[in-house]
């Protein structure tokens, strides 16, 4: 187990030191102590390393995450593993606005709650919120999976493209777009799987499933009306 | 961007560290807004008296010899107190209207920052901790308060541009934002005859709750009036005599972090902001809600 102390060591040391770390490293368990809510901790990192952040982060923890297992013990703010291509992101507490934006791929959980525009824009990234999400959530969301155990704010899933969304508890209103779809077999697979990965007990039958009408993929003047 | 921190004390033996506990989590916040700062502190207060702080450029020349001017012009007893570029004048509440019209003719350079039995503020220009130490903020003791630090979107950068702004009796408000319609509500409030006196967005934010509660609303309608009414971004922290409240716009950009434990409650613009506060690793910490309004009062 590697330590790092940033009450000792300066936050530019420690993302330099984690993201020296290639894919043959020894050194695959870190440990980030006193992160007293700091911006871009553990970002950028390539290699497959698990790092633990004992408390609560800032902006930008986990940004453009590849390959490492990055788990928050408190609650992070705005933009957590934002642009996250693979490995795992774990937040014990809440997330603040755009959880998991434009993420291309890679399991962001959140134990918490997430805020307004979780998942917005995500291009592969799947997302599981074991509490609620807020407004405009997976707003023109391209890819992946945005699971919901709680609610949902307003406007989920505005201006949709093929993104699935599926939520367990209400939805305040859906965006553009956006509407409920069957659960096929499928589905209910893909969510299992999910549910599973995140460590999740809670059934797939129990969701509903949200996704994109198609209708303003493509600009038509008949549907300005809709945007 | 904009640094907005509060801090309301549940606990009375708090109350002599509330400006050490708010100048850090202001300083804290340095990197939102370097170019001013502001704090307001509601303190000890006498129900008969009326603080008006005030700020002069020329502060030596302004305040040698006003508590004597201010006293014989409004015939009254009037206590100066001075920190830096500001003083407290303390006179009858009875005479402070009074105060003010006479204030204007005899130092017409000064500037009222705000009147009230309890809030003080203090703002100036330049970064956070060079304005806490100016004057010694540290030291205050007070039940609540509300601090700014500015980044100038609305303004010039000036004291007057500075938050906290107080259009009205022990009330105060800091904004981290930028208000679309607020040319056309200072025409309004002033028509409706409350006092707005720069060009800032903020300010006709402040006169807006000011106006609101002057027509009977409470502190915690004054807020909801705020989400039918200001276009714009908006997270506002407000004070009152006795009362703290918080409002985010229905868009929510901007951030929010509160805290609340049986000693207090407290906001940040970030978590950063927060903790160094006393028991927060045990506090319910949570992202306030857009378009929600938060109220306390002791």
């Amino acid at each position: 187990m590697q330590t790092i102390d940033l009450a000792t060591q300066t936050l530019r040391d420690m993302n330099a030191t984690l993201q020296a770390q290639t894919d043959q490293t020894n050194a695959t368990q870190w440990d980030i102590e006193n992160p007293r809510g700091a911006h871009a901790i553990a970002v950028g990192l390539d290699a497959p390393i698990e790092v633990t952040v004992r408390g609560s982060t800032g902006y930008y923890c986990a940004g453009m995450n590849k390959q490492a297992t990055v788990h928050v013990t408190g609650s992070a703010g705005p933009g957590v593993a934002e642009n996250m291509m693979s490995g795992t992101v774990i937040i014990d507490g809440d997330a603040s606005q755009y959880a998991g934006a434009t993420g291309r791929g890679g399991l962001l959980v959140i134990k918490g709650n997430a805020a307004s525009r979780c998942g917005i824009s995500m291009k592969g990234i799947d997302i599981v919120v074991q509490g609620n999400i807020g407004h405009m959530s997976a707003f023109m969301g391209q890819a992946g999976n945005l699971v919901v155990c709680g609610d949902a704010g307003d406007a989920l899933g505005d201006s949709l493209y093929e993104a699935r969304l599926f939520v367990r508890g209400s939805v305040k209103s859906l965006g553009a777009d956006c509407v409920e779809k069957d659960m096929r077999p499928e589905h209910l697979e893909i969510l299992r799987d999910l549910l599973d990965r995140a460590g999740v007990d809670a059934k797939p039958e129990e969701f509903r499933r949200y996704g994109s009408a198609r209708n303003l993929y493509n600009f038509d003047i008949d549907n300005a009306a809709a945007y | 961007m904009c640094g907005i921190v509060g801090l309301f004390l549940k606990d009375k033996s708090l109350e002599p560290r509330l400006g050490a506990m708010l100048t850090d989590m202001l300083v804290t916040m340095t990197d939102r807004g370097p170019d001013s700062a502001g704090i307001a502190i509601y303190g000890d207060g006498n129900a008969a008296l009326s603080k008006l702080t005030v700020q002069s450029d020329q502060a030596d020349a302004d305040f040698a010899t006003l508590a004597a001017d201010l006293g014989a012009a409004i015939g009254a007893e009037v206590d100066l107190r001075r920190a830096d570029s500001h003083a407290v004048l303390s006179l009858p509440a009875d005479k402070a209207e009074h105060a003010r019209a006479a204030l204007a003719e005899l130092r017409p350079g000064l500037r009222v920052m705000s009147d009230g039995a309890n809030v003080e503020i203090y703002k100036a220009v330049g970064l956070p901790k060079d304005v806490a130490a100016r004057f010694n903020l540290a030291a205050m003791s007070g039940t609540h308060g509300i601090g700014h630090t500015r980044m100038a979107t609305e303004s010039a950068v000036t004291t007057q541009g500075a938050h906290p702004f107080s259009t009205g009796s022990d009330q105060c408000l800091v904004h981290n934002g930028s208000l679309s319609n607020h040319n056309n509500w200072r025409r309004k409030l002033r028509r409706e005859g409350v006092r707005i006196e720069s060009q800032n967005d903020t300010e006709v934010g402040a006169a807006y709750l000011t106006w609101k509660m002057q027509n009977g609303a409470s502190l915690g309608e004054a807020l909801e009036g705020t989400l039918e009414d200001l276009d714009g971004f908006f997270t506002f922290v407000v004070g009152t005599k006795n009362g703290f409240g918080v409002v985010r716009d229905p868009i929510a950009c901007k951030p929010a972090v509160m805290a609340e434990t049986d000693q207090y409650v407290a906001f940040g613009s970030e978590y950063r902001a927060l903790v160094n506060l006393p028991g927060i690793e045990a506090a319910r910490v949570w992202e306030p809600e857009p378009a929600t309004v938060y109220f306390w009062s002791h």
